[in-house]
């Protein structure tokens, strides 16, 4: 993951990449066979280990997703985590330090 | 923190209407203190930056929506003190569509915003 | 109509045309959309220009003499010539060939004179549409803008030379001289900006922005691969900010370099405030007054200055208070009979020119029909292309792109390879045959028709409608999107929706077309120009008939 958190006054811009094909479960392959769906479903984020978010995706989110948010008292020298989960089971976590 | 399973009725569920209510929205109506942002004319159909944003307190969970995709929800954002009820992703859009926002309340109240995003073959230019 | 003026010298008829008087303390000059071309040309402007909703009669929606009567301009004059259709050729070789950097050079050179400090401001769509420009990789237009004098530049075509080359014009050529401006184009990871958003530079002691507005829909009109690291749209939001963080800067005077095209810069002027003036581009209208927007801050002139090295825009504000108080606004056409050449831009274009320039001129037939693009619909020149490519692509259909560069030619004049480039020259004309069904076209065709008549300008692209080779159909301006288009006929015979079709076309805008071996437009258009036996006959113009949205004053056909 690209985690870029920035401090703003009394709050924390945060913006995220993730690596994730985000299969829509609408494509089908060479064989005309239904591609499954296969995407991140849950997504959390800390601050200095404390939850402040918690998201739900589907597969409509688009590969490689991308998420904004803003948390309310993060300074510079916090630590943000970013947490996915998948419809797979797959896991996860990156960290960065707000700027 | 109240921590959500995934609600698969909700991402399941074809319309706007289907899938707000799935999500705990008790009633629906149109908001000017809610926002949804997005390109009047998508760059990408696969890569449609949307966000959804709310003034009002007291929303539990704010929702981004695409009317004309096979299922409408996209993603779905629990709010909490310790963040803005202000979110961006981006989505797929096979067709030009509405999209929405919806704050769904603590008192299952929803409060929506929508505004049209043309997805369009392209390729002529002056 | 003609003998009005039939009787005058061009040099009497260029008396006055450029000894505008100066007025107040800061100048901005204006030219866009020249579209790569170094030597004088003729471009015929537009008989169809529809506005539909409420752009409809209004600026930039009038042609011929509606338009003249708003500008308080004679018929028959040298302006009216410039402005209009009206009695084309006559008054073309009447008045003679329009532009040409050298000459554009000279009339630059007088306003700089007569408006010490004025700086020249370059929309864009510089970079491309000329066969030197292609080959050189806009370095020649690089040069010339160089020594014309550019000072602040934005762009839309330029970016289908890709990010890597103009990211080095940007940053080399350009470095401490030329300022490149775009304050809504960011990069598509975490929206960084690309460019300054603004310069503020000092004309005569008054600081003045200039904010750069590139074409918001360069991503979705031309291969989207060529600018993939980056996002561009409309971004009013933005914009505003820019505004207000340059009037905290100081700036007493903010002007935004536009292009968006005029309808969807006569909407952002409604919706931004603190804007002086928008000097736009990208649909080609050479407006010779501005028009004035109302909004929640005060007030903002649009002004929109042509195509094709045509037009010089010349805007004069007084500032007062620090704020301006009043302005005057000129549109002077380049008349390259009455503004003689330039010598040191001469030199550098035949310099540029010399190792073209037996290419160039060589001769592919002789036209017996005036050739000419600009149209909401088709021209004879676009008509040229789909009759060249349904010919020698063995097509029932044949699609051209509904660009709105490309340069005219009079009936008797030779074409050449520089002319077939002037129409066809992007960095992506290859040829392509596609099979396609019945409702597959008709989508088609309803896509591109909601770009050019959706009522509201934010969604429209600014191009004109599709040209089609041997398909008929109706088209209803303002129908809504699905339903403007109908009756399509092959041979008369009306089209199957499950049925499949073969269409020629050019420019695709995907991916995977790069790759594919195809030939490029103009040498399948050669081909057929060579196979005429020397002439060409006038072309039957393939139009739709138009349902609905008539009577209109952008409307003269
Ligand atoms: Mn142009
Ligand atoms: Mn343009």
């Amino acid at each position: 993951m690209r985690i870029r958190a920035q401090a703003s006054g009394d709050k924390a811009t945060v913006r995220v990449l993730m690596s994730h094909e985000m299969e829509s479960g609408q494509r089908k392959d060479a064989s005309g066979k239904t591609v499954p769906a296969w995407f991140i479903q849950e997504v959390t984020a800390n601050l200095n280990g404390k939850q402040v978010l918690a998201a739900e995706w589907g597969p409509a989110v688009s590969k490689n997703p991308f998420l904004q948010f803003a948390v309310k008292g993060a300074k510079a020298g916090d630590k943000i985590a970013v947490t996915w989960k998948d419809n797979k089971g797959d896991t996860r976590t990156d960290e960065a330090t707000v700027s | 923190f109240a921590h959500a399973a995934f609600n698969k009725a909700a991402f399941d569920a074809k319309s706007v209407q289907d899938a707000a209510k799935a999500a705990g929205a008790a009633s629906m109506a149109e908001s000017k203190d809610v926002t949804i942002t997005g390109p009047d004319i998508a760059e990408n159909g696969a890569v449609v930056p949307l966000g959804a944003s709310t003034s009002l307190s007291g929303v539990k969970q704010l929702l981004i929506m695409v009317e004309k995709n096979p299922a409408a929800l996209v993603a779905l954002f629990h709010v909490s003190d310790a963040v803005d009820a202000n979110f961006m992703t981006r989505a797929k859009m096979g067709q030009s569509s509405d999209v929405y926002a919806v704050a769904i309340m603590n008192d299952g109240k929803a409060f929506w915003a929508k505004k049209e995003v043309k997805v369009t073959l392209g390729g002529c230019g002056g | 109509s003609m003998g009005s003026f039939a009787e005058a010298s061009a040099a009497t008829a260029s008396n006055g045309l450029y000894d505008i008087p100066k007025f107040g303390h800061v100048s901005f000059l204006h030219m866009t959309d020249c579209h790569a071309q170094l030597k004088p040309i003729y471009f015929r402007e537009p008989s169809i220009n529809m506005g539909i909703g409420s752009m409809e009669g209004n600026l930039p929606h009038l042609v011929g003499e509606y338009l003249l009567q708003v500008a308080k301009i004679r018929p028959g004059t040298a302006q009216a010539h410039a402005l209009t259709y009206l009695d084309y050729e006559k008054a073309a070789k009447r008045y003679g060939k329009v532009g040409g950097f050298a000459h554009l050079a000279t009339l630059v050179k007088r306003m700089k004179a007569s408006r010490p400090g004025a700086l020249l401001l370059d929309g864009g769509d510089t970079w491309q549409g000329s066969g030197t420009s292609l080959w050189t990789n806009g370095q020649d237009m690089v040069d010339a803008c160089k020594l014309l004098g550019v000072d602040v530049m934005t762009g839309h075509w330029e970016f289908t030379l890709g990010m890597e080359r103009v990211k080095e014009i940007v940053e080399k050529d350009f470095a401490g001289k030329v300022d490149f401006v775009a304050q809504n184009i960011k990069t598509s990871d975490f929206g960084d900006p690309v460019f300054k958003p603004y310069v503020i530079r000092e004309i005569n002691g008054v600081p003045c922005a200039i904010i750069g507005q590139a074409f918001p829909y360069t991503p979705i009109a031309n291969p989207r691969y060529m600018v993939a690291d980056w996002e561009f749209g409309i971004q009013d939001e933005n914009m505003q900010k820019m505004v207000t963080e340059a009037r905290g800067k100081g700036a007493q005077v903010v002007v935004v370099l536009s292009h968006n095209g005029m309808d969807v810069d006569l909407k952002m002027a409604t919706r931004v405030s603190g804007i002086d003036a928008i000097m736009g581009g990208h649909t080609h209208d050479g407006m010779p007054v501005a028009s004035i927007v109302s909004n929640k801050g005060g007030k903002t002139i649009v002004t929109n200055a042509g195509s094709n090295g045509k037009f010089l825009g010349v805007l004069d504000f007084e500032v007062k208070d620090k704020k301006v108080s009043d302005f005057r606004y000129k549109l002077l056409p380049v008349f390259s009979n009455m503004l003689p050449a330039d010598k040191e831009m001469d030199a550098l274009i035949t310099k540029i020119r010399a190792p073209y320039e037996s290419k160039l001129a060589e001769k592919l037939a002789v036209t017996d029909g005036l050739l000419y693009r600009r149209g909401n619909f088709n021209g004879t020149g676009d008509q040229l292309l789909v009759d060249a490519l349904l010919d020698v692509q063995g097509a029932d259909i044949a699609f051209s792109p509904g660009f709105r560069w490309g340069t005219t030619l009079l009936p008797g004049q030779a074409i050449t390879r520089e002319w077939l480039l002037d129409m066809t020259a992007t960095t992506y004309s290859y040829a392509t045959v596609t099979e396609m069904t019945g409702e597959t076209i008709k989508t088609v065709l309803e896509d591109v028709a909601d770009n050019l008549f959706n009522p509201d300008p934010y969604y429209q692209q600014g191009g004109d409608m599709v040209r089609v080779g041997g398909l008929s159909y109706s088209c209803n301006p303002v129908g809504t999107m699905g339903k403007r288009i109908g009756d399509l006929r092959l041979k008369g015979q009306l089209i199957e929706s499950g049925k499949k079709y073969k269409v020629a076309g050019w420019a695709p805008v995907a991916e995977e077309a790069r790759n594919q071996g195809n030939k490029q437009v103009w040498d399948v258009v050669e081909t057929w120009l060579k196979a005429q036996g020397g002439r060409v006959k006038p072309r039957k113009l393939n139009a739709p008939k138009i349902l609905g949205a008539l009577p209109n004053k952008g409307y003269a056909a």
